[in-house]
């Protein structure tokens, strides 16, 4: 099976862990996906290499903005069930409190999405989903 | 690409010695070129495991956005370093990253980035992300941060930043 089957595979049987082997950079960072019923949940796992500030330690912001890429990334496919990985165009995060090295979680919200565009906001957490570590919104080409 | 001789760029040791305080920067193997008080220039070696597209072996945004992050902060740590003669920290309010197109396989992804105003409570940053020609990014980046003081230093993270 090519790579192409196996993403439209992964994606019209909704299997998320799946979809995420097949992409190097979410093995990377490490990040994993849980459903509950319909609803899913990224998951980032607490991991040193994923430090920015060794101080407190904190994850680096660019890890959280990956994370938060790739999750809307993986939502929009299995939403549309297509095999094509959309493309960004552009991402604007907030960075709210120190993430820790602690378990992030992931959710994406698709607000808009026409025939080309896709808007989805994105919110990251870790103690509790009322208190986000950061917030997103990007734009993603679909084609 | 003629650059300049890098002993001569004053910042440039300090700045990598911040680059290299970060674990997911000594994972990504970031070095910095050259860095002043108001510039920086890192590059990003290609690689494969941190392919956002299997298909065509373009890198993933988030590392595009973890550069210009990374490029952003060293380069306010840089101007805080020559505006205060401290050594001081500050963490990123909000970024953002315009992806005008795909990097090239195989090749380094560069970041120059530019503080361009601190004041006493916030610094402003701009940034470049391109491979051979800065003139053809493959995105740009603006972003704020938030100036939260020396005081918050740890005695050996000064110690490390001092190169001592």
């Amino acid at each position: 099976m090519d790579f192409k089957q196996k993403l439209q595979q992964a994606a019209t049987s909704k299997d998320f862990d799946a979809l995420l082997q097949l992409v190097p950079y979410a093995q990377f960072i490490g990040m994993e996906c849980e459903r509950y019923g319909d609803e899913m949940v990224f998951r980032l796992p607490a991991k040193e290499e994923n430090i920015g500030n060794p101080m407190l330690p904190a994850l680096h912001g660019g890890v959280m903005a990956g994370f938060m890429e790739m999750s809307a990334i993986i939502q929009l496919m299995v939403m549309m069930q297509t095999p094509r990985v959309p493309k960004i165009v552009d991402f604007s995060i907030d960075y709210l409190r120190a993430g820790l090295l602690r378990d992030t979680f992931c959710e994406c919200i698709i607000t808009r999405q026409g025939r080309r565009v896709a808007n989805v906001n994105i919110s990251i957490w870790q103690s509790s989903r009322k208190q986000p570590i950061a917030t997103a919104r990007a734009h993603f080409l679909l084609e | 690409m003629a650059l300049p001789n890098r002993g001569e760029i004053p910042l440039t040791g300090y700045a990598q010695r911040f680059v290299d305080q970060l674990a997911q920067c000594r994972t990504l193997g970031i070095r910095t070129v050259e860095a002043s008080e108001r510039h920086i220039i890192l590059e990003l070696p290609y690689q494969t495991r941190i392919i956002g597209y299997p298909d065509t072996g373009v890198i993933h945004g988030g590392v595009i956005t973890t550069l210009a992050d990374t490029a952003c902060g060293a380069v306010v740590v840089c101007a805080l370093r020559h505006a205060t003669g401290n050594v001081e920290l500050s963490p990123t309010l909000d970024l953002r990253v315009d992806y005008m197109m795909a990097a090239k396989p195989e090749q380094p992804v560069f970041c120059y980035a530019e503080c361009h105003k601190l004041t006493s409570a916030i610094a402003f940053v701009r940034a470049i992300v391109y491979q051979d020609d800065i003139n053809n990014p493959v995105a740009q980046a603006v972003g704020s941060f938030m100036r939260i003081g020396p005081e918050l230093v740890t005695e050996q993270f000064r110690k490390d930043m001092e190169g001592g």
